[in-house]
Protein backbone atom coordinates (compact mmCIF):
# COMPACT_ATOMS: atom_id res chain seq x y z
CA UNK A 1 0.00 0.00 0.00
CA UNK A 2 0.88 3.61 -0.73
CA UNK A 3 2.10 5.60 2.70
CA UNK A 4 -1.18 7.78 2.54
CA UNK A 5 -0.55 11.29 3.62
CA UNK A 6 -2.84 13.90 4.50
CA UNK A 7 -1.64 17.49 4.92
CA UNK A 8 -3.08 21.10 5.94
CA UNK A 9 -0.80 23.91 4.81
CA UNK A 10 -1.92 27.85 6.81
CA UNK A 11 -5.43 26.99 7.49
CA UNK A 12 -7.48 30.03 8.12
CA UNK A 13 -11.47 29.05 9.21
CA UNK A 14 -13.72 32.34 10.08
CA UNK A 15 -16.85 31.21 11.34
CA UNK A 16 -19.82 34.04 12.41
CA UNK A 17 -17.45 36.11 11.90
CA UNK A 18 -15.55 34.33 14.64
CA UNK A 19 -11.83 33.28 13.27
CA UNK A 20 -11.76 29.16 14.35
CA UNK A 21 -8.90 28.13 12.79
CA UNK A 22 -5.43 30.31 12.78
CA UNK A 23 -2.63 29.45 9.88
CA UNK A 24 -2.98 25.55 11.31
CA UNK A 25 -0.07 23.81 9.64
CA UNK A 26 -0.49 19.53 10.49
CA UNK A 27 1.17 16.49 8.11
CA UNK A 28 -0.36 13.59 8.90
CA UNK A 29 2.01 10.01 8.26
CA UNK A 30 0.72 6.43 8.46
CA UNK A 31 -0.16 5.56 12.13
CA UNK A 32 -2.68 6.86 14.83
CA UNK A 33 -2.54 10.68 15.76
CA UNK A 34 -4.70 11.95 18.59
CA UNK A 35 -5.87 15.61 18.64
CA UNK A 36 -7.00 16.29 22.27
CA UNK A 37 -7.43 20.12 23.59
CA UNK A 38 -10.41 21.86 25.32
CA UNK A 39 -13.90 22.84 24.13
CA UNK A 40 -13.60 25.47 21.12
CA UNK A 41 -10.25 24.50 20.31
CA UNK A 42 -11.53 24.07 16.79
CA UNK A 43 -10.55 20.32 16.71
CA UNK A 44 -13.44 19.03 15.14
CA UNK A 45 -13.53 22.28 12.36
CA UNK A 46 -10.07 20.66 11.51
CA UNK A 47 -11.66 17.09 10.90
CA UNK A 48 -14.23 19.23 8.85
CA UNK A 49 -11.93 20.92 7.10
CA UNK A 50 -9.65 17.79 6.49
CA UNK A 51 -12.07 15.41 4.81
CA UNK A 52 -13.11 18.93 2.30
CA UNK A 53 -16.47 19.32 4.58
CA UNK A 54 -15.30 22.76 5.86
CA UNK A 55 -14.09 25.43 3.53
CA UNK A 56 -11.02 27.15 4.27
CA UNK A 57 -10.71 30.60 3.85
CA UNK A 58 -7.13 29.99 3.46
CA UNK A 59 -5.00 27.67 2.92
CA UNK A 60 -5.20 24.29 1.18
CA UNK A 61 -5.26 20.33 2.12
CA UNK A 62 -3.46 18.17 0.35
CA UNK A 63 -4.29 14.29 0.12
CA UNK A 64 -1.45 11.95 -1.20
CA UNK A 65 0.17 15.39 -2.59
CA UNK A 66 -2.47 16.16 -4.52
CA UNK A 67 -4.77 18.95 -3.46
CA UNK A 68 -8.14 17.71 -1.82
CA UNK A 69 -10.14 20.05 -4.31
CA UNK A 70 -8.67 18.40 -7.49
CA UNK A 71 -9.68 14.96 -6.21
CA UNK A 72 -13.18 13.75 -7.89
CA UNK A 73 -15.61 13.23 -5.14
CA UNK A 74 -15.72 9.55 -4.93
CA UNK A 75 -12.05 8.88 -5.20
CA UNK A 76 -11.91 11.27 -1.92
CA UNK A 77 -14.82 9.79 0.07
CA UNK A 78 -12.70 5.81 -1.35
CA UNK A 79 -9.76 7.36 0.29
CA UNK A 80 -10.91 9.17 3.37
CA UNK A 81 -13.56 7.69 5.70
CA UNK A 82 -15.03 10.38 8.54
CA UNK A 83 -16.85 9.94 11.29
CA UNK A 84 -19.04 12.46 12.66
CA UNK A 85 -18.79 13.58 16.49
CA UNK A 86 -22.32 12.33 18.08
CA UNK A 87 -23.84 11.41 14.61
CA UNK A 88 -27.00 12.63 14.12
CA UNK A 89 -27.55 8.94 12.60
CA UNK A 90 -31.38 7.57 13.28
CA UNK A 91 -34.22 6.08 10.76
CA UNK A 92 -35.49 2.80 10.22
CA UNK A 93 -32.10 1.54 8.49
CA UNK A 94 -31.10 -1.63 10.43
CA UNK A 95 -27.39 -1.76 11.65
CA UNK A 96 -25.85 -4.16 8.96
CA UNK A 97 -27.68 -1.40 6.18
CA UNK A 98 -25.84 1.97 8.01
CA UNK A 99 -22.58 -0.17 7.90
CA UNK A 100 -23.07 -1.27 4.08
CA UNK A 101 -23.25 2.49 3.58
CA UNK A 102 -19.77 2.25 4.17
CA UNK A 103 -19.54 0.71 0.62
CA UNK A 104 -21.41 3.31 -1.10
CA UNK A 105 -17.94 5.31 -2.25
CA UNK A 106 -16.80 2.01 -3.95
CA UNK A 107 -20.72 1.01 -5.30
CA UNK A 108 -21.89 4.40 -6.30
CA UNK A 109 -25.83 4.78 -6.22
CA UNK A 110 -26.16 2.15 -8.86
CA UNK A 111 -24.31 -1.16 -8.38
CA UNK A 112 -25.45 -4.19 -5.89
CA UNK A 113 -22.88 -4.58 -3.06
CA UNK A 114 -21.27 -7.75 -3.71
CA UNK A 115 -19.36 -10.44 -2.07
CA UNK A 116 -16.38 -8.57 -1.13
CA UNK A 117 -18.51 -5.71 -0.09
CA UNK A 118 -20.34 -8.07 2.45
CA UNK A 119 -17.00 -9.11 3.95
CA UNK A 120 -15.57 -5.74 4.11
CA UNK A 121 -19.06 -5.44 6.45
CA UNK A 122 -18.47 -8.34 8.42
CA UNK A 123 -15.31 -7.17 9.15
CA UNK A 124 -16.38 -3.65 10.02
CA UNK A 125 -18.73 -4.95 12.35
CA UNK A 126 -16.59 -7.67 13.67
CA UNK A 127 -13.80 -4.99 14.22
CA UNK A 128 -16.34 -2.55 16.68
CA UNK A 129 -18.61 -5.85 17.80
CA UNK A 130 -21.78 -5.37 16.43
CA UNK A 131 -22.77 -7.99 14.81
CA UNK A 132 -25.27 -9.12 17.51
CA UNK A 133 -27.86 -6.37 16.73
CA UNK A 134 -27.04 -5.99 12.41
CA UNK A 135 -31.16 -6.53 12.05
CA UNK A 136 -32.19 -4.19 14.43
CA UNK A 137 -33.07 -0.70 13.60
CA UNK A 138 -30.15 2.00 14.37
CA UNK A 139 -33.05 3.88 16.67
CA UNK A 140 -33.91 1.06 18.90
CA UNK A 141 -30.20 1.37 19.82
CA UNK A 142 -28.82 2.97 23.22
CA UNK A 143 -25.99 5.25 22.55
CA UNK A 144 -23.10 3.16 22.97
CA UNK A 145 -24.58 0.11 20.31
CA UNK A 146 -24.75 2.87 18.18
CA UNK A 147 -22.13 4.62 18.38
CA UNK A 148 -20.15 1.09 17.46
CA UNK A 149 -22.22 0.65 14.04
CA UNK A 150 -21.39 4.02 13.22
CA UNK A 151 -17.64 2.87 14.03
CA UNK A 152 -18.01 0.09 11.89
CA UNK A 153 -20.05 2.15 9.27
CA UNK A 154 -16.82 4.47 9.26
CA UNK A 155 -14.41 1.14 8.85
CA UNK A 156 -16.49 -0.22 6.01
CA UNK A 157 -14.80 2.21 3.81
CA UNK A 158 -11.61 0.61 4.05
CA UNK A 159 -10.27 3.71 3.46
CA UNK A 160 -6.45 4.51 4.00
CA UNK A 161 -7.30 7.74 5.72
CA UNK A 162 -9.73 7.83 9.09
CA UNK A 163 -11.34 11.00 10.60
CA UNK A 164 -12.49 9.99 13.35
CA UNK A 165 -14.31 12.60 15.98
CA UNK A 166 -14.85 11.36 19.31
CA UNK A 167 -15.38 7.60 18.55
CA UNK A 168 -15.39 6.54 22.35
CA UNK A 169 -18.35 8.77 23.18
CA UNK A 170 -21.22 6.65 24.67
CA UNK A 171 -18.95 3.75 25.10
CA UNK A 172 -18.26 1.83 28.34
CA UNK A 173 -14.96 1.63 29.35
CA UNK A 174 -14.07 -2.53 28.22
CA UNK A 175 -15.49 -0.86 24.79
CA UNK A 176 -13.19 2.22 25.25
CA UNK A 177 -10.21 0.38 25.42
CA UNK A 178 -11.20 -1.95 22.53
CA UNK A 179 -11.55 1.13 19.91
CA UNK A 180 -8.15 2.19 21.38
CA UNK A 181 -6.71 -1.51 20.48
CA UNK A 182 -8.38 -1.02 16.90
CA UNK A 183 -7.33 2.10 16.26
CA UNK A 184 -3.45 1.17 17.77
CA UNK A 185 -3.98 -2.06 15.18
CA UNK A 186 -4.50 0.37 12.48
CA UNK A 187 -2.18 2.46 12.81
CA UNK A 188 0.31 -0.21 13.10
CA UNK A 189 -1.04 -1.61 9.91
CA UNK A 190 -0.13 1.34 7.79
CA UNK A 191 -3.45 3.48 8.04
CA UNK A 192 -3.85 7.18 8.37
CA UNK A 193 -6.07 7.20 12.35
CA UNK A 194 -7.37 10.53 13.57
CA UNK A 195 -8.73 10.67 16.16
CA UNK A 196 -10.46 13.77 18.41
CA UNK A 197 -10.51 12.37 21.68
CA UNK A 198 -11.46 14.22 25.19
CA UNK A 199 -10.57 11.38 26.93
CA UNK A 200 -7.08 12.51 27.48
CA UNK A 201 -5.44 9.12 29.19
CA UNK A 202 -6.43 7.01 25.94
CA UNK A 203 -5.22 10.28 23.73
CA UNK A 204 -1.47 9.34 25.55
CA UNK A 205 -2.07 6.12 24.03
CA UNK A 206 -1.90 6.96 20.14
CA UNK A 207 1.16 7.30 18.14
CA UNK A 208 1.13 10.97 18.25
CA UNK A 209 -1.02 13.78 20.04
CA UNK A 210 -1.68 17.05 18.41
CA UNK A 211 -2.87 19.76 21.37
CA UNK A 212 -4.68 22.46 19.96
CA UNK A 213 -6.08 25.63 21.68
CA UNK A 214 -7.53 28.68 19.78
CA UNK A 215 -7.82 27.29 16.79
CA UNK A 216 -3.76 26.93 16.99
CA UNK A 217 -1.85 23.87 16.86
CA UNK A 218 -0.16 24.28 19.83
CA UNK A 219 2.50 20.65 19.89
CA UNK A 220 2.52 17.87 17.69
CA UNK A 221 4.96 15.43 19.20
CA UNK A 222 5.04 11.70 19.98
CA UNK A 223 2.71 11.00 23.17
CA UNK A 224 6.37 10.72 25.19
CA UNK A 225 7.34 14.04 24.43
CA UNK A 226 7.73 16.66 27.32
CA UNK A 227 6.72 19.72 24.89
CA UNK A 228 3.14 18.17 23.87
CA UNK A 229 2.38 16.91 27.55
CA UNK A 230 3.35 20.57 28.93
CA UNK A 231 1.63 21.76 26.05
CA UNK A 232 -1.50 19.28 27.55
CA UNK A 233 -0.88 20.57 31.04
CA UNK A 234 -1.63 24.38 29.68
CA UNK A 235 -4.03 24.24 27.81
CA UNK A 236 -6.40 22.65 30.08
CA UNK A 237 -5.18 25.65 32.79
CA UNK A 238 -3.12 23.73 34.52
CA UNK A 239 -6.33 21.60 36.04
CA UNK A 240 -4.44 18.27 35.43
CA UNK A 241 -0.84 16.28 35.61
CA UNK A 242 0.46 13.45 33.61
CA UNK A 243 2.43 10.93 35.39
CA UNK A 244 3.92 7.63 33.92
CA UNK A 245 2.80 4.61 35.12
CA UNK A 246 4.48 1.75 34.11
CA UNK A 247 4.33 1.79 30.27
CA UNK A 248 1.56 4.46 29.76
CA UNK A 249 0.49 7.43 31.14
CA UNK A 250 -1.67 8.56 33.12
CA UNK A 251 -3.41 12.22 33.83
CA UNK A 252 -4.94 13.00 36.85
CA UNK A 253 -6.79 15.96 38.28
CA UNK A 254 -5.43 18.85 40.20
CA UNK B 1 -49.43 -8.64 0.26
CA UNK B 2 -49.96 -5.28 -1.26
CA UNK B 3 -50.17 -6.50 -4.42
CA UNK B 4 -53.21 -8.90 -3.08
CA UNK B 5 -54.62 -6.11 -1.35
CA UNK B 6 -54.50 -3.86 -4.46
CA UNK B 7 -56.54 -6.86 -6.41
CA UNK B 8 -59.68 -7.03 -3.50
CA UNK B 9 -59.98 -3.17 -3.51
CA UNK B 10 -60.10 -3.08 -7.28
CA UNK B 11 -62.89 -5.44 -7.18
CA UNK B 12 -64.71 -3.75 -4.57
CA UNK B 13 -64.00 -0.63 -6.69
CA UNK B 14 -65.49 -1.90 -9.76
CA UNK B 15 -68.21 -3.32 -7.66
CA UNK B 16 -69.22 -0.02 -5.74
CA UNK B 17 -71.73 1.88 -7.85
CA UNK B 18 -73.97 4.98 -6.88
CA UNK B 19 -76.11 2.83 -4.52
CA UNK B 20 -73.15 1.75 -2.08
CA UNK B 21 -70.82 -1.25 -2.23
CA UNK B 22 -73.52 -3.86 -2.79
CA UNK B 23 -72.01 -7.59 -4.71
CA UNK B 24 -75.83 -8.44 -5.40
CA UNK B 25 -76.19 -4.78 -7.34
CA UNK B 26 -72.31 -5.59 -8.71
CA UNK B 27 -73.23 -9.32 -10.00
CA UNK B 28 -77.14 -7.95 -11.47
CA UNK B 29 -74.83 -5.41 -13.57
CA UNK B 30 -72.74 -7.89 -14.97
CA UNK B 31 -76.02 -9.60 -16.70
CA UNK B 32 -77.28 -6.04 -17.81
CA UNK B 33 -76.78 -3.98 -20.87
CA UNK B 34 -75.29 -1.11 -19.44
CA UNK B 35 -72.94 -3.51 -17.51
CA UNK B 36 -69.93 -2.84 -19.39
CA UNK B 37 -70.61 0.68 -20.22
CA UNK B 38 -70.66 1.35 -16.43
CA UNK B 39 -67.67 -0.63 -14.96
CA UNK B 40 -65.54 0.17 -18.62
CA UNK B 41 -66.04 4.03 -18.78
CA UNK B 42 -67.03 4.98 -14.99
CA UNK B 43 -66.04 2.69 -12.55
CA UNK B 44 -62.63 0.93 -13.87
CA UNK B 45 -60.95 4.31 -14.77
CA UNK B 46 -61.91 5.90 -11.64
CA UNK B 47 -60.55 2.35 -9.57
CA UNK B 48 -57.66 2.43 -11.34
CA UNK B 49 -57.07 6.67 -11.39
CA UNK B 50 -57.46 6.53 -7.37
CA UNK B 51 -54.71 3.80 -7.18
CA UNK B 52 -52.90 5.81 -9.15
CA UNK B 53 -53.30 9.09 -7.58
CA UNK B 54 -52.81 7.28 -4.08
CA UNK B 55 -49.81 5.69 -4.98
CA UNK B 56 -48.03 8.98 -6.77
CA UNK B 57 -48.84 10.51 -3.40
CA UNK B 58 -47.28 7.63 -1.23
CA UNK B 59 -44.15 7.95 -3.19
CA UNK B 60 -43.93 11.59 -3.29
CA UNK B 61 -44.61 11.05 0.39
CA UNK B 62 -41.66 8.32 0.94
CA UNK B 63 -39.21 10.67 -0.84
CA UNK B 64 -40.28 13.96 0.90
CA UNK B 65 -39.93 11.88 4.49
CA UNK B 66 -36.08 10.79 3.28
CA UNK B 67 -35.45 14.07 1.59
CA UNK B 68 -36.27 16.38 4.69
CA UNK B 69 -35.11 13.62 6.97
CA UNK B 70 -38.35 13.79 9.04
CA UNK B 71 -41.18 11.33 9.15
CA UNK B 72 -43.66 14.65 9.40
CA UNK B 73 -42.70 15.45 5.98
CA UNK B 74 -45.49 15.51 3.84
CA UNK B 75 -45.89 15.74 0.00
CA UNK B 76 -47.45 19.27 -0.01
CA UNK B 77 -44.53 20.70 1.96
CA UNK B 78 -42.74 22.48 -0.79
CA UNK B 79 -45.70 24.57 -1.94
CA UNK B 80 -47.57 22.09 -4.74
CA UNK B 81 -50.05 21.89 -3.07
CA UNK B 82 -51.07 26.09 -2.70
CA UNK B 83 -49.39 26.46 -6.12
CA UNK B 84 -52.01 24.01 -7.36
CA UNK B 85 -54.86 26.04 -5.91
CA UNK B 86 -53.69 29.47 -6.94
CA UNK B 87 -53.80 27.79 -10.51
CA UNK B 88 -57.19 26.44 -10.13
CA UNK B 89 -58.66 29.51 -8.36
CA UNK B 90 -56.67 31.65 -11.11
CA UNK B 91 -58.43 29.49 -13.82
CA UNK B 92 -61.81 30.11 -12.19
CA UNK B 93 -62.03 33.17 -11.10
CA UNK B 94 -60.72 34.15 -14.73
CA UNK B 95 -63.67 32.41 -16.20
CA UNK B 96 -65.85 34.18 -13.49
CA UNK B 97 -64.94 37.34 -14.62
CA UNK B 98 -64.58 36.85 -18.39
CA UNK B 99 -67.91 35.35 -17.88
CA UNK B 100 -67.08 32.39 -19.59
CA UNK B 101 -67.86 30.29 -15.78
CA UNK B 102 -66.81 27.10 -15.48
CA UNK B 103 -66.95 24.38 -12.81
CA UNK B 104 -64.79 21.77 -11.16
CA UNK B 105 -67.37 19.37 -12.95
CA UNK B 106 -67.93 21.19 -16.34
CA UNK B 107 -68.38 17.93 -18.37
CA UNK B 108 -66.34 20.72 -21.40
CA UNK B 109 -62.98 18.97 -22.53
CA UNK B 110 -61.02 21.64 -22.89
CA UNK B 111 -61.96 23.50 -19.61
CA UNK B 112 -61.37 20.34 -17.80
CA UNK B 113 -58.13 20.23 -19.41
CA UNK B 114 -57.61 24.02 -18.48
CA UNK B 115 -58.35 23.29 -14.94
CA UNK B 116 -55.88 20.26 -15.11
CA UNK B 117 -53.27 21.88 -16.58
CA UNK B 118 -53.36 25.05 -14.02
CA UNK B 119 -53.35 22.70 -11.36
CA UNK B 120 -50.33 20.80 -12.05
CA UNK B 121 -48.16 23.98 -13.41
CA UNK B 122 -49.43 26.15 -10.62
CA UNK B 123 -47.80 22.87 -8.30
CA UNK B 124 -44.78 23.23 -10.56
CA UNK B 125 -44.58 26.78 -9.86
CA UNK B 126 -45.16 26.64 -6.21
CA UNK B 127 -42.09 23.63 -6.11
CA UNK B 128 -39.94 25.84 -8.03
CA UNK B 129 -40.51 29.29 -6.19
CA UNK B 130 -40.04 27.57 -3.00
CA UNK B 131 -36.58 26.38 -4.84
CA UNK B 132 -35.69 29.70 -5.86
CA UNK B 133 -36.39 31.01 -2.30
CA UNK B 134 -34.26 28.77 -0.75
CA UNK B 135 -31.35 30.18 -3.02
CA UNK B 136 -31.24 26.14 -4.46
CA UNK B 137 -31.55 22.54 -3.01
CA UNK B 138 -28.43 22.95 -0.89
CA UNK B 139 -30.18 23.57 2.75
CA UNK B 140 -32.95 21.43 4.17
CA UNK B 141 -33.78 24.15 6.57
CA UNK B 142 -33.75 27.16 4.05
CA UNK B 143 -36.09 24.73 2.06
CA UNK B 144 -38.37 23.51 4.30
CA UNK B 145 -38.68 27.56 5.54
CA UNK B 146 -39.42 28.41 1.97
CA UNK B 147 -42.46 26.31 1.87
CA UNK B 148 -44.07 27.36 4.07
CA UNK B 149 -43.76 31.19 3.41
CA UNK B 150 -44.70 30.23 -0.13
CA UNK B 151 -47.38 28.00 0.97
CA UNK B 152 -48.64 31.50 3.22
CA UNK B 153 -48.27 33.57 0.55
CA UNK B 154 -49.90 31.83 -2.32
CA UNK B 155 -52.88 30.52 -0.20
CA UNK B 156 -53.12 34.44 0.46
CA UNK B 157 -53.11 35.14 -3.41
CA UNK B 158 -55.81 32.37 -4.02
CA UNK B 159 -57.88 34.19 -1.15
CA UNK B 160 -57.41 37.67 -3.01
CA UNK B 161 -58.59 35.96 -6.36
CA UNK B 162 -61.93 34.60 -4.64
CA UNK B 163 -62.63 38.11 -3.02
CA UNK B 164 -62.47 39.46 -6.49
CA UNK B 165 -64.83 37.13 -8.14
CA UNK B 166 -66.57 35.38 -4.98
CA UNK B 167 -67.97 32.61 -7.60
CA UNK B 168 -64.58 30.72 -7.78
CA UNK B 169 -64.70 30.20 -4.48
CA UNK B 170 -66.98 27.08 -4.30
CA UNK B 171 -64.84 25.48 -7.29
CA UNK B 172 -61.81 26.03 -5.12
CA UNK B 173 -63.28 24.64 -2.47
CA UNK B 174 -64.53 21.26 -5.03
CA UNK B 175 -60.97 21.09 -4.98
CA UNK B 176 -59.46 21.76 -1.80
CA UNK B 177 -61.43 19.08 -0.34
CA UNK B 178 -60.12 16.03 -2.88
CA UNK B 179 -62.52 13.94 -5.16
CA UNK B 180 -61.69 10.92 -7.37
CA UNK B 181 -65.37 11.84 -9.17
CA UNK B 182 -64.06 13.04 -12.06
CA UNK B 183 -61.11 10.49 -13.30
CA UNK B 184 -61.51 8.99 -16.80
CA UNK B 185 -59.33 7.24 -18.79
CA UNK B 186 -57.23 10.04 -20.13
CA UNK B 187 -56.49 11.08 -16.40
CA UNK B 188 -55.13 7.58 -15.72
CA UNK B 189 -52.77 7.58 -18.81
CA UNK B 190 -51.56 10.99 -17.39
CA UNK B 191 -51.25 9.39 -13.53
CA UNK B 192 -49.22 6.37 -14.84
CA UNK B 193 -47.18 8.21 -16.98
CA UNK B 194 -45.98 10.38 -14.43
CA UNK B 195 -45.71 7.37 -11.74
CA UNK B 196 -43.30 5.24 -14.65
CA UNK B 197 -40.76 8.36 -15.12
CA UNK B 198 -41.11 9.24 -11.02
CA UNK B 199 -41.17 5.76 -9.66
CA UNK B 200 -37.62 4.48 -11.34
CA UNK B 201 -36.20 7.66 -10.19
CA UNK B 202 -36.97 8.16 -6.93
CA UNK B 203 -36.03 3.91 -6.48
CA UNK B 204 -32.38 4.48 -8.02
CA UNK B 205 -31.92 7.36 -5.81
CA UNK B 206 -33.08 5.06 -3.15
CA UNK B 207 -29.54 5.00 -1.72
CA UNK B 208 -28.88 8.39 -1.24
CA UNK B 209 -31.57 8.78 0.95
CA UNK B 210 -30.34 5.62 3.08
CA UNK B 211 -27.09 7.75 3.49
CA UNK B 212 -28.92 11.21 4.08
CA UNK B 213 -30.77 8.96 7.36
CA UNK B 214 -26.28 9.48 8.86
CA UNK B 215 -27.01 13.23 8.36
CA UNK B 216 -25.82 15.73 5.27
CA UNK B 217 -22.41 15.99 6.19
CA UNK B 218 -21.92 12.07 6.39
CA UNK B 219 -23.72 11.65 3.25
CA UNK B 220 -21.78 13.86 1.73
CA UNK B 221 -18.43 12.72 3.02
CA UNK B 222 -19.57 9.08 1.19
CA UNK B 223 -18.77 11.10 -2.20
CA UNK B 224 -22.48 12.12 -3.04
CA UNK B 225 -23.33 15.19 -4.57
CA UNK B 226 -26.01 15.69 -2.12
CA UNK B 227 -27.41 19.26 -4.68
CA UNK B 228 -27.60 17.23 -7.56
CA UNK B 229 -29.51 14.57 -5.61
CA UNK B 230 -32.15 16.82 -4.09
CA UNK B 231 -32.74 18.39 -7.21
CA UNK B 232 -33.60 15.40 -9.51
CA UNK B 233 -35.90 14.02 -6.33
CA UNK B 234 -37.76 17.62 -6.08
CA UNK B 235 -38.36 17.02 -9.30
CA UNK B 236 -39.63 13.41 -9.05
CA UNK B 237 -41.53 14.57 -5.86
CA UNK B 238 -42.85 17.65 -7.84
CA UNK B 239 -44.21 15.68 -10.65
CA UNK B 240 -45.97 12.96 -8.47
CA UNK B 241 -47.68 15.72 -6.16
CA UNK B 242 -48.47 18.15 -9.34
CA UNK B 243 -49.86 15.32 -11.48
CA UNK B 244 -52.12 13.59 -8.45
CA UNK B 245 -53.45 17.04 -7.74
CA UNK B 246 -54.05 18.21 -11.08
CA UNK B 247 -56.55 15.50 -11.20
CA UNK B 248 -57.93 14.60 -8.12
CA UNK B 249 -57.59 17.71 -6.04
CA UNK B 250 -55.59 18.29 -2.31
CA UNK B 251 -56.24 14.20 -1.10
CA UNK B 252 -54.81 14.76 2.58
CA UNK B 253 -52.88 12.28 4.62
CA UNK B 254 -52.27 9.79 2.07
CA UNK B 255 -48.67 10.37 1.24
CA UNK B 256 -48.09 11.57 4.77
CA UNK B 257 -49.48 7.74 6.13
CA UNK B 258 -48.56 5.56 3.56
CA UNK B 259 -44.73 5.64 4.37
CA UNK B 260 -45.67 5.17 8.25
CA UNK B 261 -47.66 2.05 7.68
CA UNK B 262 -44.62 0.35 5.42
CA UNK B 263 -42.62 1.19 8.03
CA UNK B 264 -44.76 -0.84 10.56
CA UNK B 265 -44.05 -4.06 9.05
CA UNK B 266 -40.67 -4.18 8.69
CA UNK B 267 -37.35 -2.22 8.91
CA UNK B 268 -37.02 -1.24 5.06
CA UNK B 269 -33.87 0.78 2.86
CA UNK B 270 -35.58 3.32 1.00
CA UNK B 271 -35.34 1.56 -2.08
CA UNK B 272 -38.16 -0.82 -0.82
CA UNK B 273 -40.02 2.08 1.09
CA UNK B 274 -40.62 4.23 -1.93
CA UNK B 275 -41.98 1.21 -3.76
CA UNK B 276 -44.14 -0.08 -1.05
CA UNK B 277 -45.26 3.53 0.08
CA UNK B 278 -46.34 4.00 -3.99
CA UNK B 279 -48.68 0.60 -3.43
CA UNK B 280 -50.04 1.46 0.02
CA UNK B 281 -50.80 4.81 -1.20
CA UNK B 282 -52.71 3.32 -3.73
CA UNK B 283 -54.62 0.98 -1.56
CA UNK B 284 -54.94 3.75 1.30
CA UNK B 285 -56.86 5.74 -1.63
CA UNK B 286 -58.71 3.03 -3.03
CA UNK B 287 -59.92 1.64 0.14
CA UNK B 288 -61.05 5.17 1.26
CA UNK B 289 -62.68 5.43 -2.31
CA UNK B 290 -64.74 2.76 -1.89
CA UNK B 291 -66.07 3.53 1.90
CA UNK B 292 -66.72 7.13 0.58
CA UNK B 293 -68.52 5.71 -1.99
CA UNK B 294 -70.53 3.66 0.29
CA UNK B 295 -70.73 4.61 3.86
CA UNK B 296 -73.79 7.40 3.11
CA UNK B 297 -74.92 5.87 -0.60
CA UNK B 298 -76.76 6.97 -2.41
CA UNK B 299 -74.82 10.51 -1.37
CA UNK B 300 -70.97 10.53 -2.06
CA UNK B 301 -68.72 11.66 0.52
CA UNK B 302 -65.53 13.43 -0.89
CA UNK B 303 -62.61 11.29 -0.34
CA UNK B 304 -60.32 13.97 0.65
CA UNK B 305 -62.43 14.40 3.71
CA UNK B 306 -62.49 10.66 4.87
CA UNK B 307 -58.63 10.44 4.22
CA UNK B 308 -58.30 13.52 6.34
CA UNK B 309 -60.53 11.97 9.15
CA UNK B 310 -59.08 8.57 8.87
CA UNK B 311 -55.43 9.74 8.46
CA UNK B 312 -55.34 12.33 11.17
CA UNK B 313 -57.18 9.91 13.68
CA UNK B 314 -53.80 7.38 12.27
CA UNK B 315 -51.82 9.71 12.86
CA UNK B 316 -53.07 11.07 16.25
CA UNK B 317 -52.62 7.09 17.25
CA UNK B 318 -49.07 7.28 16.32
CA UNK B 319 -48.24 10.22 18.31
CA UNK B 320 -50.20 8.43 21.01
CA UNK B 321 -48.11 5.38 21.03
CA UNK B 322 -44.68 7.48 20.38
CA UNK B 323 -43.69 6.11 17.22
CA UNK B 324 -42.17 9.14 15.98
CA UNK B 325 -39.89 9.22 18.86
Amino acid sequence: MNSPRLSASGIDVVRGGRPVLHGVFIDLSPGWTAIVGPNGAGKSTLLRVLVGLQPAERGTVALEGRALSHWRAAERARRIAWLAQQGEAGGELTARDVVMLGRLPHLGLFASPGVADRAAVQRAMAATECEGWADRRLHELSGGERQRVLLARALAVEAPVLLLDEPTTHLDPPHQVAVVRLLQRLGAEGRTVVSVLHDLPLALRADRVVVMAGGRVQAHGSHDDADVHDNMVRVFGGAIRIARAGTTWMVVPQ
Amino acid sequence: MLVLLAAALVLAGLAAGSEGWSPSAAWALVGSPDGPLIVGQIRAPRTLGAWLVGALFGLAGAIAQGLFRNPLADPFLLGSASGASLGVVLVLGGSVLTGHAIGLATADAVSRLGLVGAAFLGALGGVSLTVALARGAQHTVRLLLSGVIVGVVLGAASDMVTTLAPDALRGKQAFLVGSTGFLGWGSCGVLLAGLVVAGPVAWRLARALDALTLGEDSAASLGLSLTRVRVVLIVALALATGLAVSQAGLVAFVGLAAPHLVRRFAPCTHGYLVLASAGMGGALLLAADVLARSLLAPQELPVGVLTAVLGGCYLLWLLHRRQFA
